[in-house]
């Protein structure tokens, strides 16, 4: 076996420091920050609400819409401002993600807006993201049959680990980096799953059960936040 | 602001009801602020960052740096950048999309309150005449929109430029090492700009509105003071304003200065 030391000293399935908290935006339906160590992510919930423009409404059923925005200066090299192919990308697979566990059929032509900001990063901030959406549209009231929760597996040279942080997303020896987020409903399906780097099918299987267990221990700190969050408003 | 009006008449007689006895919803007098917290080192990507909450109106602002050639008109200077953008965060009246003309004179109006002031020393960010200067990005995200973001987006500039530190520079490469720092500040004058808009609504001046007051105004002039006076100005909205009014604005902005100077001096150092 490679004996493989994390940059921070982690242990090869320890999470980072997870903060989660709901209610953040006073004006929004529903708000959320969740973090992984120093990736931020805040999402904001608005709706449901009548879809604009007019052609984009779905007379059968609701429709659920994400955004992904990093802040200039949540990286270390200035992002520009605005949309790129890459934060739509992750806008949509955020909805993806997201989608099973919502149930807005009952909200023809309408719309739920979902806007996440990355405040900081310092890698799985789509993850961070996910995890901070699902919160969010928990607190704003809407249905849904149960949360998402989401993190990042890593393959360093042929180690697997848990929620990659920057440092490890660049490893560079040995076969290198491969970067597998993921994320799973609470009870236990997958609907989000990206890959980039090179795992053998074996091993992969051994990463979705990484995955699965690291879901469940996030799954726990989210449904934690929210119902801090009710014992706050009863008091 | 106040182009898609969203508070009913109702509630905008009562507030002129209000301001005519010199009073407001919130038991503020017509020239107070609300509570102001600023929190800096926000993201520690950025060379300086704070978030800046005036009431629950909250903004977050970072400062970036790079390296780039000068202008031809200012050879041995940096160059400053300021964007803004009201993220469709803040407030269910934002949509995505390309930046709106209120993101823009946002922008505007701080990067002319930081320049007109003096308050970075670009001479300093020259690292060869002609050649090679520093360029610093001041980035403005509204996060929640309950009126006067145009205050606490300069506010924050100045907070996050305050905390801001030098990336390390390789003189060799001509590159920068981003995410390495030097132990240097970006370097600023003492001429602090601090922004204050002054409203208009009836025969009132106000500062500092919440969203629901922000919404009836007639016209408002942002004045980027700092102890020595006022270094940036703008009108902005439709209607007019008379002499008397601005003079008004004028005797005013010294102790409204001193208040939000008060109120913003422990946070930043």
């Amino acid at each position: 076996m490679t004996t493989i030391k994390r940059p921070d000293g982690r242990k090869f399935d320890e999470l980072r420091k997870i903060e989660a908290k709901v209610g953040i935006i006073p004006n929004a339906d529903g708000s959320a920050m969740f973090s992984f160590g120093d990736t931020i992510a805040i999402a904001a919930v608005y709706g449901p609400k009548k879809m604009h423009p007019q052609h984009m409404q779905d007379p059968e059923k609701g429709t659920l819409r994400c955004t992904y925005n990093m802040l200039s200066f949540s990286v270390t090299e200035r992002a520009r401002p605005g949309q790129n192919r890459r934060s739509q990308e992750i806008g949509k697979i955020t909805e993806w993600a997201l989608s099973p566990m919502v149930l807005i059929d009952k909200y023809p032509n309408n719309v739920v807006d979902v806007h996440i900001n990355i405040i900081q990063a310092n890698a799985s901030t789509r993850c961070a993201g996910i995890n901070a959406a699902a919160m969010a549209l928990a607190h704003a009231g809407i249905p849904m049959k149960g949360l998402v929760s989401s993190v990042s597996i890593g393959k360093l040279d042929k180690q697997l680990v848990v929620d990659l942080c920057k440092k490890e997303e660049d490893w560079e020896e040995g076969e290198g980096a491969t970067d597998i987020p993921i994320t799973f409903t609470n009870d236990g399906k997958i609907t989000h799953m990206q890959l980039d780097g090179k795992i053998t099918q074996k091993q992969l299987k051994e990463a979705i059960v990484l995955g699965k267990k690291a879901c469940e221990e996030i799954y726990e700190i989210q449904k934690k936040a929210l119902k801090d969050a009710v014992e706050d408003e009863e008091k | 602001m106040n182009s898609t009006q969203t508070t009913p008449k109702i509630t905008e007689e009562r507030i002129k009801k209000y301001l005519s006895q010199g009073k407001r919803f919130d038991g503020r007098t017509p020239e107070d602020f609300r509570e102001i917290t600023i929190e800096t080192g926000i993201s520690k990507n950025a060379e300086g960052s704070a978030r800046v909450k005036i009431g629950k109106t909250d903004v977050l602002v970072g400062v970036k740096m790079d390296v780039s050639t000068p202008y031809a008109d200012s050879s041995n200077k940096g160059n400053i950048s300021v964007g803004a953008e009201l993220l469709p965060t803040s407030s269910p009246r934002v949509e995505g999309g390309p930046p709106k003309f209120t993101s823009i004179e946002i922008a505007r109006v701080v990067d002319r309150g930081i320049r007109e002031s003096k308050f970075i020393d670009l001479e300093k960010l020259c690292i060869k005449e002609g050649e090679k200067v520093w360029n610093v990005y001041i980035d403005i995200y509204s996060l929640n929109d309950d009126g006067n973001v145009l205050d606490a987006a300069g506010i924050g500039a100045i907070a996050a430029l305050k905390t801001a530190k030098m990336p390390k520079y390789d003189e060799e490469k001509g590159k920068v090492l981003f995410g390495e720092w030097t132990n240097e500040k970006v370097p600023l004058s003492k001429n602090m700009p601090i922004s204050i808009t002054f409203y208009k609504i009836g025969e009132n001046i106000i500062v500092d509105p919440t969203l629901e007051e922000e919404d009836i105004i007639e016209t408002r002039v942002t004045l980027g003071i700092t102890k020595e006076g006022i270094s940036s100005m703008q009108k902005g909205e439709k209607e007019s304003l008379t002499v008397e009014e601005l003079n008004k604005i004028l005797d005013l902005s010294e102790s409204v200065f001193n208040e939000v100077f008060k109120k913003i001096e422990k946070h930043i150092k």
